[in-house]
């Protein structure tokens, strides 16, 4: 049996040898992505890391643009206003209002002091996200340097650095932490008062001491993480391959580690935001965080837990502030993680 | 295994040893002794407290006495509560702390292997959704939060449940709950994206092409490999209860050894400070060994030569 | 006639992967006689794997059967459930994975995995499935065998462990055996010997082999028959002498020309296939092999090829075939 599809008849043309450009128009290929662009790709087809993405958008224009027009500071203590529901005025303030007088709302009623809780509300957040923020910064710079530098020298030098780590690794650092907060606290308050260091006035001693305590707290899973990319990227064929080739050392480290390395720090510090944030809830919950006026999210919702009974407004506000945003991080972070970290790539 | 086993335990022994130094000359450096806050007392009277406890003594020298002292089993006695013996107060809150703890942990096992397991099974479908909200949720929420408001909500506004001490059976409900939410979420999630993982390996297609069940697959071959992970969780997962116990039994005022830490440092009992310190660190210290060495039973990939 | 072991028409699957949906075979068709060896061929991403996975439902998340029929063994494979493939697998069929390093449960021992699937498929006791398990590591070459059953798969080499593999896919005398790249993980020597091995089993047994590979050289010295995919289509089937004598597809040539040839009078070069492999996401509506081959026509870029019988055994899916036939037809005609 013999299959002869084609007519006779068929142009004789179509047996012509095809062209070079003619094949090349064929081959549609998939443009070879970049890592970022690959990325970036992924983690905007993730919805989830997109929600929170925009949540985190969200937090972070309420903490840190907008109190500046707020009508109300976080430390005016508004007579009369007192221990206000949301959405409700002061005998005051409805006169005013009766006046004709526009009287700014506390969507968030006010505390026993008579301050804006709104306001109040968002400064918490500013504090706690900075600390979130500066911790995981100093946090992935001290601990990405130790981690790098183990790695890259090897041999002995890379054992004692390990040993440390191991022992400070197996040490509960919750007990210690608290212990150092303690310390801290009034040795920073001394020194921010002697010249040279009253810059720390500004960012106030406790928050120093909080940003201390983490980095302490933190930089030895961040030196881990970092040790043993960079050994096995150091490991890795094509590392042999450029060194082979004849790269410098610098242009190793830039094009080949620093690149491969990137995703997995990146990820691991935006983790590290979450974490940093949970932590400083809990210290200013056992009074040892950011210390009054300036509130954190942390101490709102402490102050708040005595009354709680009366206003449960003021707890259950920061409450869910503080676990919103710590959840939202996350998400966003795990979204990074699967757009991002090579080895979970498929 | 016995020179790994040796090394082990020689590098926890060196942890508590640095925790305890490190304790030490921290506590030290606070400002502001045991006896400053009882304004009665002369300047000559303080001075003979110290000299009693030894407080007058040089920094390095009192280090030498205690920790002396700790090896022949002495903490001392506290300084604020007068009269009774750092060892005592210890042992007397340890057991509390221990139950609620032990709760917990025994909870957060039971919930989170299955949770976990029936999420990855049911990857992509309802279930697997609604666990992982669940246990997405479970992280983000600080134990001081949640205890917080389940003390609102059951305890103040509903009334059903006893909001102070461990005294019933129906007292331990919330503490408990608080404690128990962060680790069974998390190891709920560790079971799903390791259970996750170890379905993607080879060996479940073996055991597939052999015509094996899927329950047969997952509790067969892939539970035991997937469970590591878990194990592994078990020493952080218990330095997690303590931590959370510090704000849990503050909020349910259970008295255990937690409430008693926090209270020791605002009140700047030294000896205090010391004792709990180093004796919640030889705890999770020794999970850790304990897992550690455990892992290797379990994994016999690890030789154990 | 009797019935074929295996008859697959037209079989398409795809992957259904967020990106978009990988075709992964598009309309592949072959038979099988029962004791029949074949060899599938292609490079990595052809297809091969994919469909000898099919036959045993081993279709990997998200791939989904779109078309065509497979029976094996008197099964509709097709319409086959889980749990019907469940009977199946390891009984009637069974496979030996590529890499042996990975495909045994590190957490049990070799005797345990091995009687395992005796258990499932047969209501021997505990110790006539002991004994049977220590036949079995005995006819796959394994010397201390008692020894053997207790220890984990680390304890073992790569041999070793592809030697158990084999011997917990006989365990049952499958129809078939799907060998799935079962030496590409070994080193030379002990690829030599699982194959040998493997020759020795298939006389003993009178099983029916697929046999997937990238590597020419062991098709030859093993396989009746050949198929040779290309982007999820077999460009090219027959019997090992044809594909290697008188390859009818330039894919095939290429392949042939890229190996080196024993005992060949004057050293030649090897000549690598040029170009990329297809992007399964977009086939090209022609001849997916065009954009690479060396002899591509107009015709080759817009229109599938036909196949083109060559012989009763043997047929090709390439234009210049059909050209061929059609001079020689037209020749005649005059």
């Amino acid at each position: 049996m013999k299959k002869f599809p084609i007519s006779l008849h068929i142009d004789p043309e179509a047996f012509m040898p095809a062209t070079p450009e003619e094949k090349e128009s064929l081959v549609v290929m998939r443009d070879s992505v970049s890592f970022w662009k690959d990325g970036l790709r992924r983690l905007f087809r993730n919805r989830v890391a997109v929600v929170s993405m925009a949540v985190i958008l969200v937090i972070v224009v309420f903490a840190y643009i907008l109190p500046a027009f707020w009508p109300y500071s976080y430390e005016q203590q508004i007579r009369g206003s007192e221990n206000l529901a949301p959405f409700t005025f002061s005998e005051q303030e409805l006169s005013r209002v009766e006046a004709g007088e526009k009287v700014f709302p506390h969507i968030c009623g006010t505390d026993k002091l008579g301050r804006d809780f709104a306001v109040r509300l968002m400064m918490g957040t500013r504090i706690s996200l900075t600390v979130g923020l500066v911790c995981a910064a100093l946090v992935l710079l001290v601990g990405s340097t130790y981690g790098a530098i183990a790695g890259f020298a090897g041999g002995w030098v890379d054992n004692v650095m390990m040993r440390v780590t191991d022992i400070l690794y197996t040490i509960p650092d919750i007990l210690l932490i608290i212990i150092l907060a303690m310390v801290l606290r009034d040795p920073l308050k001394n020194l921010a008062t002697v010249d040279g260091f009253r810059w720390m006035q500004t960012v106030g001693p406790n928050l120093i001491a909080i940003f201390i305590v983490f980095v302490l707290l933190y930089w030895v899973g961040m030196a881990r993480i970092t040790r043993s990319q960079v050994l096995v990227l150091k490991e890795s064929e094509y590392v042999t391959a450029a060194r082979a080739m004849g790269a410098k050392k610098g242009l190793i480290i830039r094009r080949h580690l620093l690149t491969n390395c990137i995703g997995t720090l990146i990820v691991t510090t935006t983790l590290q935001i979450p974490s940093a944030i949970f932590t400083e809830s809990y210290l200013s919950f056992l009074g040892l965080g950011v210390a009054a006026p300036m509130p954190s999210l942390g101490s709102l919702a402490t102050d708040a837990v005595k009354g709680m009974n009366t206003f449960p407004h003021l707890l259950l506000f920061p409450a869910i502030m503080i676990s919103v945003t710590i959840l939202v991080f996350n998400l966003f972070g795990d979204g990074l993680r699967d757009a991002f970290d090579p080895k979970l790539k498929n | 295994m016995a020179k790994y086993i040796v090394k082990r335990v020689a590098m926890g022994i060196l942890s508590i040893f640095i925790v305890a130094t490190l304790t030490f000359f921290l506590m030290n450096l606070v400002p502001g002794g045991p006896f400053v806050a009882e304004k009665s007392i002369s300047a000559e009277a303080q001075a003979a407290l110290a000299a009693k406890y030894g407080l007058d003594k040089p920094l390095f020298q009192r280090y030498l006495t205690y920790m002396g002292d700790f090896v022949r089993g002495d903490m001392g006695v506290s300084l604020r509560q007068r009269g009774r013996t750092v060892s005592d107060i210890i042992f007397s809150k340890f057991p509390v702390s221990a139950r609620l703890a032990g709760i917990a942990v025994v909870i957060s096992l039971l919930l989170g292997i299955p949770l976990g397991c029936l999420s990855a099974y049911n990857r992509g479908k309802f279930w697997d959704s609604a666990i992982i909200v669940f246990a997405t949720c479970g992280i983000a929420i600080p134990s001081f939060i949640s205890s917080v408001l389940l003390l609102y909500l059951l305890g103040s506004k509903l009334n059903l449940l006893p909001t102070v001490g461990l005294n019933t059976l129906a007292s331990y409900i919330m503490p408990v709950t608080a404690l128990a939410i962060y680790p069974t979420a998390y190891i709920t999630r560790l079971m799903r994206s390791s259970l996750l993982d170890v379905m993607g390996q080879d060996y479940i297609r073996t055991a597939k092409a052999k015509g094996l069940s899927n329950f047969k697959m997952i509790f067969k071959h892939a539970l035991r490999n997937a469970i590591l992970p878990v194990v592994t969780y078990v020493g952080p997962m218990l330095a997690g209860l303590m931590t959370g116990s510090f704000v849990v039994e503050k909020i349910f005022t259970i008295p255990g050894l937690g409430r008693e830490f926090v209270s020791s440092i605002v009140n700047r009992d030294y000896t205090m400070v010391m004792g709990t310190t180093i004796i919640l660190a030889t705890l999770i210290i020794t999970a850790n060994v304990i897992v550690d060495i455990l892992y290797k039973v379990i994994d016999p990939r690890i030789n154990l030569k | 006639m009797k019935e074929k072991l295996l008859e697959i028409k037209d079989e398409r699957l795809s992957f259904f992967t967020p990106a978009g949906e990988v075709k992964a075979l598009n309309g592949v068709s072959f038979s099988m006689e029962e004791g029949e060896v074949l060899g599938i061929v292609g490079e990595s991403g052809s297809g091969k794997s994919v469909t000898a996975y099919s036959i045993m439902g081993l279709t990997a998340f998200p791939g989904r059967l779109i078309g065509g029929t497979i029976r094996f063994n008197g099964h509709q494979v097709d319409q086959m459930k889980e749990k019907d493939f469940r009977k199946m697998r390891g009984n009637e069929v069974s496979i030996i994975f590529q890499d042996p390093m990975t495909s045994l449960n590190p957490v049990y021992t070799v005797g345990n995995q091995i009687e395992e699937v005796l258990k499932l498929h047969t209501d021997q006791t505990k110790a006539e499935r002991r004994a049977r398990a220590k036949e079995l590591l005995e006819l796959v070459g394994i010397n201390e065998p008692e020894k053997r059953l207790k220890q984990y798969p680390h304890e073992l080499s790569g041999g070793m462990r592809q030697r158990v593999m084999i011997a917990i896919a006989l365990a049952y005398e499958p129809k078939l055996l799907i060998a799935d790249e079962p030496t590409t993980a070994l080193d030379v020597t002990i690829q030599a010997q699982i194959l040998e091995l493997m020759q020795e089993l298939r006389k003993k047994l009178g099983m029916s082999i697929i046999m997937i590979t990238h590597d020419l050289g062991v098709v030859a010295s093993m396989c009746e028959k050949i198929a040779v995919m290309y982007a999820g289509n077999i460009v090219e089937y027959g019997t090992t002498d044809e594909i290697f004598y008188q390859p009818g597809h330039e894919y095939t040539k290429g392949l042939i020309k890229s190996i080196p040839q024993l005992g060949a009078e004057k050293v030649e070069r090897l000549v690598p296939i040029e170009g990329q492999p297809v992007d399964l996401m977009n086939p090209p509506k022609g001849c997916p092999f065009a954009p690479r081959c060396d002899r591509c026509m107009k015709i080759c870029l817009s229109e599938k090829p036909p196949e083109t019988v060559l012989s009763d055994t043997h047929y090709a899916h390439c234009w210049l075939r059909q050209k061929e036939e059609y001079e020689k037809g037209a020749a005649d005609g005059e």
